[in-house]
Protein backbone atom coordinates (compact mmCIF):
# COMPACT_ATOMS: atom_id res chain seq x y z
CA UNK A 1 0.00 0.00 0.00
CA UNK A 2 1.64 3.38 -0.98
CA UNK A 3 1.46 5.75 1.56
CA UNK A 4 -0.59 8.62 1.96
CA UNK A 5 0.34 12.08 0.94
CA UNK A 6 1.38 12.97 4.88
CA UNK A 7 2.75 10.11 5.36
CA UNK A 8 4.93 10.72 2.42
CA UNK A 9 5.62 13.72 3.69
CA UNK A 10 6.97 12.78 6.72
CA UNK A 11 9.05 9.92 4.85
CA UNK A 12 10.87 12.50 2.74
CA UNK A 13 11.31 14.83 5.83
CA UNK A 14 13.00 12.21 7.63
CA UNK A 15 14.79 10.80 4.54
CA UNK A 16 16.07 14.54 4.38
CA UNK A 17 16.90 15.39 7.94
CA UNK A 18 18.74 12.30 8.30
CA UNK A 19 21.30 12.69 5.00
CA UNK A 20 21.81 16.34 6.07
CA UNK A 21 22.60 15.20 9.65
CA UNK A 22 25.17 13.35 8.30
CA UNK A 23 26.72 15.95 6.35
CA UNK A 24 27.54 18.02 9.25
CA UNK A 25 29.61 20.25 7.54
CA UNK A 26 27.04 21.18 5.30
CA UNK A 27 25.29 22.94 8.54
CA UNK A 28 28.35 24.22 10.09
CA UNK A 29 29.68 26.12 7.02
CA UNK A 30 27.03 28.67 7.21
CA UNK A 31 27.83 29.51 10.70
CA UNK A 32 31.70 29.52 9.70
CA UNK A 33 30.99 32.10 7.00
CA UNK A 34 28.37 34.20 9.48
CA UNK A 35 31.11 33.81 12.22
CA UNK A 36 33.73 35.16 10.07
CA UNK A 37 32.15 38.37 8.22
CA UNK A 38 30.74 39.33 12.22
CA UNK A 39 34.64 39.30 13.02
CA UNK A 40 35.65 41.28 10.18
CA UNK A 41 33.55 44.21 10.57
CA UNK A 42 34.49 45.83 13.84
CA UNK A 43 38.46 45.66 12.20
CA UNK A 44 36.90 47.63 8.93
CA UNK A 45 34.51 49.78 11.18
CA UNK A 46 36.42 50.18 14.04
CA UNK A 47 35.73 48.89 17.35
CA UNK A 48 33.50 51.83 18.77
CA UNK A 49 30.53 50.29 20.52
CA UNK A 50 28.24 52.67 19.31
CA UNK A 51 28.52 52.52 15.49
CA UNK A 52 28.64 48.92 15.69
CA UNK A 53 25.43 48.73 17.62
CA UNK A 54 23.83 51.50 15.14
CA UNK A 55 25.28 48.70 12.47
CA UNK A 56 24.36 45.76 13.86
CA UNK A 57 21.05 44.81 12.84
CA UNK A 58 21.85 45.55 9.32
CA UNK A 59 25.15 43.51 9.44
CA UNK A 60 23.35 40.91 11.09
CA UNK A 61 20.54 40.71 8.39
CA UNK A 62 22.44 41.24 5.37
CA UNK A 63 25.11 38.36 6.03
CA UNK A 64 22.33 35.63 7.18
CA UNK A 65 20.60 36.91 3.87
CA UNK A 66 23.72 36.31 1.93
CA UNK A 67 25.03 32.71 3.77
CA UNK A 68 21.55 31.67 3.50
CA UNK A 69 21.18 32.30 -0.78
CA UNK A 70 24.62 30.31 -0.60
CA UNK A 71 23.28 27.39 0.50
CA UNK A 72 20.09 27.09 -0.98
CA UNK A 73 20.84 27.91 -4.45
CA UNK A 74 22.28 23.42 -4.36
CA UNK A 75 19.04 22.75 -2.65
CA UNK A 76 18.25 20.30 -5.54
CA UNK A 77 21.48 19.63 -6.61
CA UNK A 78 22.06 16.86 -5.45
CA UNK A 79 18.72 15.20 -6.34
CA UNK A 80 19.36 16.05 -10.09
CA UNK A 81 21.73 14.18 -10.03
CA UNK A 82 21.34 11.10 -7.97
CA UNK A 83 17.99 10.56 -9.89
CA UNK A 84 16.07 11.08 -6.84
CA UNK A 85 14.21 14.14 -9.09
CA UNK A 86 12.79 11.97 -11.62
CA UNK A 87 11.39 9.80 -8.92
CA UNK A 88 10.24 12.86 -7.02
CA UNK A 89 7.84 13.80 -10.31
CA UNK A 90 6.40 10.48 -10.88
CA UNK A 91 5.25 10.11 -7.22
CA UNK A 92 1.58 10.01 -7.27
CA UNK A 93 1.62 12.47 -4.17
CA UNK A 94 2.21 16.13 -5.26
CA UNK A 95 5.36 17.25 -6.41
CA UNK A 96 4.58 20.16 -3.81
CA UNK A 97 4.37 18.01 -0.81
CA UNK A 98 8.08 16.90 -1.31
CA UNK A 99 9.38 20.29 -2.30
CA UNK A 100 7.83 20.96 1.42
CA UNK A 101 9.38 18.47 2.88
CA UNK A 102 13.09 18.92 1.75
CA UNK A 103 12.82 23.24 1.82
CA UNK A 104 11.29 22.53 5.69
CA UNK A 105 14.49 20.35 6.24
CA UNK A 106 17.11 22.26 4.87
CA UNK A 107 15.50 25.82 6.85
CA UNK A 108 15.80 22.98 9.98
CA UNK A 109 19.02 22.56 9.31
CA UNK A 110 20.22 25.88 8.39
CA UNK A 111 17.76 28.69 9.45
CA UNK A 112 16.72 27.59 12.61
CA UNK A 113 20.58 26.89 13.81
CA UNK A 114 22.05 30.49 12.61
CA UNK A 115 18.57 31.20 14.58
CA UNK A 116 19.96 29.53 17.48
CA UNK A 117 23.80 30.60 17.55
CA UNK A 118 22.21 34.54 16.21
CA UNK A 119 22.79 35.93 20.05
CA UNK A 120 26.58 34.98 19.96
CA UNK A 121 27.18 36.88 16.93
CA UNK A 122 24.64 39.80 18.41
CA UNK A 123 26.44 40.21 21.58
CA UNK A 124 29.70 40.23 19.02
CA UNK A 125 28.48 43.53 17.15
CA UNK A 126 27.24 45.43 20.90
CA UNK A 127 23.54 44.60 19.83
CA UNK A 128 21.37 45.97 22.99
CA UNK A 129 20.09 42.52 24.78
CA UNK A 130 16.80 43.85 24.93
CA UNK A 131 16.90 43.46 20.70
CA UNK A 132 17.93 39.81 21.08
CA UNK A 133 14.39 38.22 21.24
CA UNK A 134 13.39 40.02 18.10
CA UNK A 135 16.06 39.12 16.41
CA UNK A 136 15.61 35.73 16.66
CA UNK A 137 11.82 35.80 15.73
CA UNK A 138 12.71 37.56 13.28
CA UNK A 139 16.06 34.75 11.77
CA UNK A 140 13.48 33.13 12.52
CA UNK A 141 10.50 33.61 10.08
CA UNK A 142 13.00 35.14 7.62
CA UNK A 143 15.27 32.39 7.35
CA UNK A 144 12.20 30.31 6.49
CA UNK A 145 11.37 33.39 3.53
CA UNK A 146 14.72 33.11 2.31
CA UNK A 147 14.57 28.92 2.43
CA UNK A 148 11.36 29.19 -0.13
CA UNK A 149 12.78 32.01 -2.06
CA UNK A 150 16.20 30.38 -2.83
CA UNK A 151 14.51 26.84 -3.33
CA UNK A 152 12.21 28.45 -6.01
CA UNK A 153 15.51 30.02 -7.92
CA UNK A 154 17.03 26.28 -7.02
CA UNK A 155 14.21 24.57 -8.81
CA UNK A 156 14.37 26.62 -11.64
CA UNK A 157 18.23 26.91 -12.58
CA UNK A 158 19.30 23.08 -11.03
CA UNK A 159 19.52 22.04 -14.97
CA UNK A 160 21.90 24.39 -15.55
CA UNK A 161 25.63 23.84 -15.94
CA UNK A 162 26.24 27.21 -14.57
CA UNK A 163 23.17 28.75 -12.80
CA UNK A 164 24.94 30.75 -10.43
CA UNK A 165 24.24 34.55 -11.70
CA UNK A 166 21.46 33.77 -12.65
CA UNK A 167 20.22 32.25 -9.44
CA UNK A 168 20.86 35.65 -7.75
CA UNK A 169 19.43 37.72 -10.28
CA UNK A 170 16.03 35.70 -10.34
CA UNK A 171 16.02 35.55 -5.88
CA UNK A 172 17.76 38.65 -4.46
CA UNK A 173 15.22 41.26 -5.59
CA UNK A 174 12.72 38.89 -4.13
CA UNK A 175 14.53 38.92 -0.77
CA UNK A 176 14.81 42.63 -0.39
CA UNK A 177 11.62 42.67 1.52
CA UNK A 178 12.74 40.16 3.89
CA UNK A 179 15.42 42.40 4.28
CA UNK A 180 13.71 45.35 4.84
CA UNK A 181 11.60 43.82 7.63
CA UNK A 182 13.82 42.02 9.24
CA UNK A 183 16.70 45.13 9.98
CA UNK A 184 13.67 46.68 10.82
CA UNK A 185 12.30 44.49 13.18
CA UNK A 186 15.53 44.56 15.05
CA UNK A 187 16.58 48.23 14.76
CA UNK A 188 12.81 49.00 16.26
CA UNK A 189 13.84 46.73 19.13
CA UNK A 190 16.96 47.99 19.53
CA UNK A 191 15.96 51.69 20.43
CA UNK A 192 12.95 49.92 22.86
CA UNK A 193 10.35 50.33 20.51
CA UNK A 194 8.06 47.39 19.64
CA UNK A 195 8.81 45.24 16.61
CA UNK A 196 5.99 43.54 16.34
CA UNK A 197 4.10 45.25 13.37
CA UNK A 198 7.53 44.29 11.82
CA UNK A 199 7.36 41.15 12.77
CA UNK A 200 3.74 40.45 11.72
CA UNK A 201 4.65 41.40 7.75
CA UNK A 202 7.47 38.84 8.42
CA UNK A 203 4.92 36.29 9.59
CA UNK A 204 2.58 36.72 6.57
CA UNK A 205 5.50 36.33 4.55
CA UNK A 206 6.74 33.02 5.87
CA UNK A 207 2.43 32.06 5.74
CA UNK A 208 2.03 33.33 2.16
CA UNK A 209 5.75 31.52 1.23
CA UNK A 210 4.85 28.13 2.45
CA UNK A 211 1.55 28.26 0.84
CA UNK A 212 2.56 29.33 -2.37
CA UNK A 213 6.62 28.66 -2.75
CA UNK A 214 5.58 24.51 -3.57
CA UNK A 215 3.95 25.12 -6.06
CA UNK A 216 6.12 27.35 -7.71
CA UNK A 217 9.08 24.95 -6.66
CA UNK A 218 7.20 21.85 -7.91
CA UNK A 219 6.57 24.14 -11.42
CA UNK A 220 9.98 24.91 -11.44
CA UNK A 221 11.37 20.92 -11.01
CA UNK A 222 9.51 20.12 -13.85
CA UNK A 223 10.82 22.41 -16.21
CA UNK A 224 14.38 21.58 -14.97
CA UNK A 225 13.82 17.80 -14.95
CA UNK A 226 12.59 18.40 -18.67
CA UNK A 227 15.43 19.93 -19.87
CA UNK B 1 2.26 -18.61 -18.33
CA UNK B 2 -0.28 -16.20 -18.98
CA UNK B 3 -1.44 -15.48 -22.52
CA UNK B 4 -2.24 -11.44 -23.03
CA UNK B 5 -5.37 -9.89 -23.30
CA UNK B 6 -5.13 -8.41 -26.37
CA UNK B 7 -8.71 -7.19 -26.36
CA UNK B 8 -8.34 -5.58 -23.08
CA UNK B 9 -7.36 -1.43 -23.04
CA UNK B 10 -3.82 -1.66 -22.89
CA UNK B 11 -1.77 -0.54 -19.85
CA UNK B 12 0.27 1.79 -22.11
CA UNK B 13 -0.35 3.65 -25.53
CA UNK B 14 1.55 5.51 -27.81
CA UNK B 15 0.23 6.86 -31.01
CA UNK B 16 2.10 8.98 -33.49
CA UNK B 17 4.85 10.14 -31.85
CA UNK B 18 7.88 11.76 -32.82
CA UNK B 19 11.09 12.55 -30.68
CA UNK B 20 13.27 15.18 -30.94
CA UNK B 21 16.44 16.20 -28.56
CA UNK B 22 17.86 19.83 -28.98
CA UNK B 23 16.06 20.66 -31.92
CA UNK B 24 17.63 17.26 -33.56
CA UNK B 25 14.89 14.94 -34.87
CA UNK B 26 15.11 11.38 -33.72
CA UNK B 27 12.22 9.32 -33.82
CA UNK B 28 9.09 9.21 -36.26
CA UNK B 29 5.19 8.26 -36.18
CA UNK B 30 5.86 5.52 -33.40
CA UNK B 31 2.70 3.15 -32.82
CA UNK B 32 3.64 1.55 -29.26
CA UNK B 33 0.69 -0.37 -27.43
CA UNK B 34 1.51 -2.44 -24.44
CA UNK B 35 -1.03 -4.83 -22.59
CA UNK B 36 -1.02 -6.54 -19.31
CA UNK B 37 1.40 -10.06 -19.47
CA UNK B 38 3.71 -7.99 -22.12
CA UNK B 39 7.63 -8.04 -21.97
CA UNK B 40 9.03 -5.30 -24.35
CA UNK B 41 12.46 -4.61 -25.53
CA UNK B 42 13.60 -1.17 -26.76
CA UNK B 43 16.21 -1.66 -29.09
CA UNK B 44 18.56 0.65 -31.27
CA UNK B 45 22.22 1.30 -31.31
CA UNK B 46 23.49 4.43 -29.10
CA UNK B 47 21.84 7.54 -29.16
CA UNK B 48 18.65 6.44 -31.71
CA UNK B 49 16.40 7.37 -28.57
CA UNK B 50 15.92 4.77 -26.49
CA UNK B 51 15.83 6.68 -23.30
CA UNK B 52 14.39 9.83 -24.52
CA UNK B 53 11.69 7.68 -25.83
CA UNK B 54 11.47 5.56 -22.32
CA UNK B 55 11.57 9.14 -20.38
CA UNK B 56 8.57 10.18 -22.83
CA UNK B 57 6.91 6.81 -22.38
CA UNK B 58 6.70 7.77 -18.70
CA UNK B 59 5.57 11.03 -18.87
CA UNK B 60 9.15 12.98 -17.72
CA UNK B 61 9.77 14.48 -21.12
CA UNK B 62 7.15 17.10 -22.29
CA UNK B 63 9.33 19.12 -24.89
CA UNK B 64 10.51 18.27 -27.75
CA UNK B 65 7.65 14.97 -28.12
CA UNK B 66 4.54 15.07 -30.30
CA UNK B 67 2.33 12.29 -30.85
CA UNK B 68 -0.61 10.62 -28.09
CA UNK B 69 0.90 8.63 -25.34
CA UNK B 70 -1.54 7.47 -22.73
CA UNK B 71 -1.28 5.74 -19.23
CA UNK B 72 -3.55 3.45 -18.22
CA UNK B 73 -2.01 2.50 -14.87
CA UNK B 74 0.47 3.76 -12.47
CA UNK B 75 4.11 3.16 -13.44
CA UNK B 76 7.24 2.38 -11.68
CA UNK B 77 10.33 4.11 -13.88
CA UNK B 78 13.91 3.38 -12.84
CA UNK B 79 16.24 5.67 -14.90
CA UNK B 80 19.93 5.11 -15.18
CA UNK B 81 20.57 6.75 -12.00
CA UNK B 82 18.55 4.46 -9.15
CA UNK B 83 17.54 7.75 -6.95
CA UNK B 84 19.83 6.94 -3.83
CA UNK B 85 21.54 9.00 -1.07
CA UNK B 86 24.56 7.83 -0.64
CA UNK B 87 24.67 9.01 3.02
CA UNK B 88 21.84 6.63 3.84
CA UNK B 89 21.79 2.62 4.13
CA UNK B 90 19.84 1.14 1.35
CA UNK B 91 16.53 0.40 4.31
CA UNK B 92 16.49 4.04 5.13
CA UNK B 93 17.06 4.68 1.14
CA UNK B 94 13.91 2.47 0.24
CA UNK B 95 12.06 3.15 3.76
CA UNK B 96 12.07 7.08 2.53
CA UNK B 97 12.08 6.36 -1.21
CA UNK B 98 10.93 9.27 -3.52
CA UNK B 99 8.63 7.74 -5.59
CA UNK B 100 6.10 7.65 -2.61
CA UNK B 101 4.96 4.39 -3.66
CA UNK B 102 6.80 1.99 -1.09
CA UNK B 103 5.09 1.60 2.26
CA UNK B 104 7.27 1.94 5.22
CA UNK B 105 7.46 -1.82 6.05
CA UNK B 106 10.72 -2.65 7.36
CA UNK B 107 10.05 -6.38 7.25
CA UNK B 108 8.81 -6.25 3.44
CA UNK B 109 11.73 -4.03 2.78
CA UNK B 110 14.64 -6.44 4.19
CA UNK B 111 13.17 -9.05 2.50
CA UNK B 112 13.42 -7.31 -0.32
CA UNK B 113 16.83 -6.61 0.05
CA UNK B 114 17.48 -10.33 1.01
CA UNK B 115 15.78 -11.50 -2.30
CA UNK B 116 18.64 -9.17 -4.67
CA UNK B 117 21.66 -10.64 -2.26
CA UNK B 118 21.83 -8.06 -0.10
CA UNK B 119 20.92 -9.28 2.88
CA UNK B 120 23.91 -7.95 5.69
CA UNK B 121 24.07 -4.79 4.33
CA UNK B 122 20.71 -3.53 5.31
CA UNK B 123 22.19 -0.51 7.27
CA UNK B 124 25.82 0.05 5.47
CA UNK B 125 25.61 3.18 3.41
CA UNK B 126 25.20 3.22 0.08
CA UNK B 127 28.34 5.31 -0.89
CA UNK B 128 30.61 1.93 0.92
CA UNK B 129 28.51 -0.37 -1.61
CA UNK B 130 30.09 -1.18 -5.04
CA UNK B 131 28.31 0.37 -7.98
CA UNK B 132 26.87 -3.23 -8.28
CA UNK B 133 25.42 -3.27 -4.81
CA UNK B 134 24.10 0.03 -5.18
CA UNK B 135 22.15 -1.27 -8.42
CA UNK B 136 20.78 -4.05 -6.81
CA UNK B 137 19.33 -1.43 -4.18
CA UNK B 138 17.61 0.48 -6.82
CA UNK B 139 16.42 -2.96 -7.87
CA UNK B 140 14.94 -4.00 -4.93
CA UNK B 141 12.33 -1.76 -5.48
CA UNK B 142 10.81 -4.23 -8.56
CA UNK B 143 10.22 -6.50 -5.26
CA UNK B 144 7.72 -3.90 -3.52
CA UNK B 145 6.41 -2.58 -6.33
CA UNK B 146 2.67 -1.98 -6.42
CA UNK B 147 2.83 -0.84 -9.71
CA UNK B 148 1.84 -2.64 -13.12
CA UNK B 149 3.68 -1.04 -15.62
CA UNK B 150 7.63 -0.56 -15.00
CA UNK B 151 9.47 0.96 -17.22
CA UNK B 152 13.56 -0.05 -16.94
CA UNK B 153 16.85 2.52 -18.54
CA UNK B 154 19.27 -0.13 -18.73
CA UNK B 155 18.32 -2.16 -15.63
CA UNK B 156 21.09 -5.11 -15.85
CA UNK B 157 23.95 -2.73 -16.23
CA UNK B 158 26.86 -3.80 -13.82
CA UNK B 159 24.86 -6.73 -12.44
CA UNK B 160 26.61 -9.88 -12.63
CA UNK B 161 25.54 -13.07 -14.05
CA UNK B 162 23.35 -14.05 -10.95
CA UNK B 163 21.97 -10.61 -10.68
CA UNK B 164 20.58 -10.24 -14.35
CA UNK B 165 19.37 -14.07 -13.34
CA UNK B 166 17.30 -12.91 -10.54
CA UNK B 167 16.15 -10.12 -12.43
CA UNK B 168 15.01 -11.85 -15.16
CA UNK B 169 13.01 -13.61 -13.07
CA UNK B 170 11.40 -10.97 -11.66
CA UNK B 171 10.43 -9.57 -14.74
CA UNK B 172 8.83 -13.20 -15.71
CA UNK B 173 7.27 -12.90 -12.90
CA UNK B 174 5.94 -9.49 -13.00
CA UNK B 175 4.38 -10.15 -16.20
CA UNK B 176 2.93 -13.65 -15.53
CA UNK B 177 1.42 -11.94 -12.68
CA UNK B 178 -0.88 -9.39 -14.96
CA UNK B 179 1.93 -6.69 -15.36
CA UNK B 180 4.04 -4.88 -18.18
CA UNK B 181 7.50 -4.50 -18.53
CA UNK B 182 9.17 -1.78 -21.24
CA UNK B 183 13.00 -1.79 -20.76
CA UNK B 184 16.13 -1.03 -22.97
CA UNK B 185 19.10 -3.12 -22.70
CA UNK B 186 22.56 -3.96 -24.87
CA UNK B 187 23.11 -7.25 -22.86
CA UNK B 188 21.74 -10.44 -23.98
CA UNK B 189 19.10 -12.14 -22.04
CA UNK B 190 17.26 -15.41 -21.38
CA UNK B 191 13.95 -13.85 -21.86
CA UNK B 192 13.59 -14.73 -25.87
CA UNK B 193 10.47 -17.01 -25.50
CA UNK B 194 8.41 -14.51 -24.09
CA UNK B 195 10.21 -11.16 -25.23
CA UNK B 196 8.99 -9.21 -28.12
CA UNK B 197 11.60 -6.69 -29.20
CA UNK B 198 10.45 -3.01 -30.54
CA UNK B 199 13.41 -1.42 -32.61
CA UNK B 200 13.72 2.42 -32.85
CA UNK B 201 15.96 2.40 -36.07
CA UNK B 202 12.93 1.80 -38.20
CA UNK B 203 11.58 4.84 -36.63
CA UNK B 204 14.91 6.89 -36.70
CA UNK B 205 14.04 10.04 -37.99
Amino acid sequence: MQPDSFTYWRLQLARHLRSGLRRPGDIANPLVFFFMVVTLFPLGLGPDPKVLATLAPGIVWVVALLSSLTVSGRLFAADYEDGSLEQMILAPQSLAISATAEVLAHWLLSGVTLTVVSPIFATMLNLPGQAIPALMLSLLLGTLCLSLIGAIGAALTVGLRRGGLLLSLLTVPLTVPVLVFGTGAVGEAAKGYDPSAWLALMGALAAGGLVLAPFAIGAGLKISADS
Amino acid sequence: MTVPDNSALPLLSASGVSLERGYRPLLQGVDFHVYSGELWQLAGANGVGKTSFLRALAGLAASGVEGDIHRSAPLLFQGHLPGLKPLLSPLENLRWHPSGTIADDVDAIMAALAAVGLAGYEDTPVHNLSAGQQRRVGLARLWLSVEPLWLLDEPFTAIDVDGASLLEQQLLRHCDSGGAVIFTSHQPNRMAERLQVLDLVSYAA
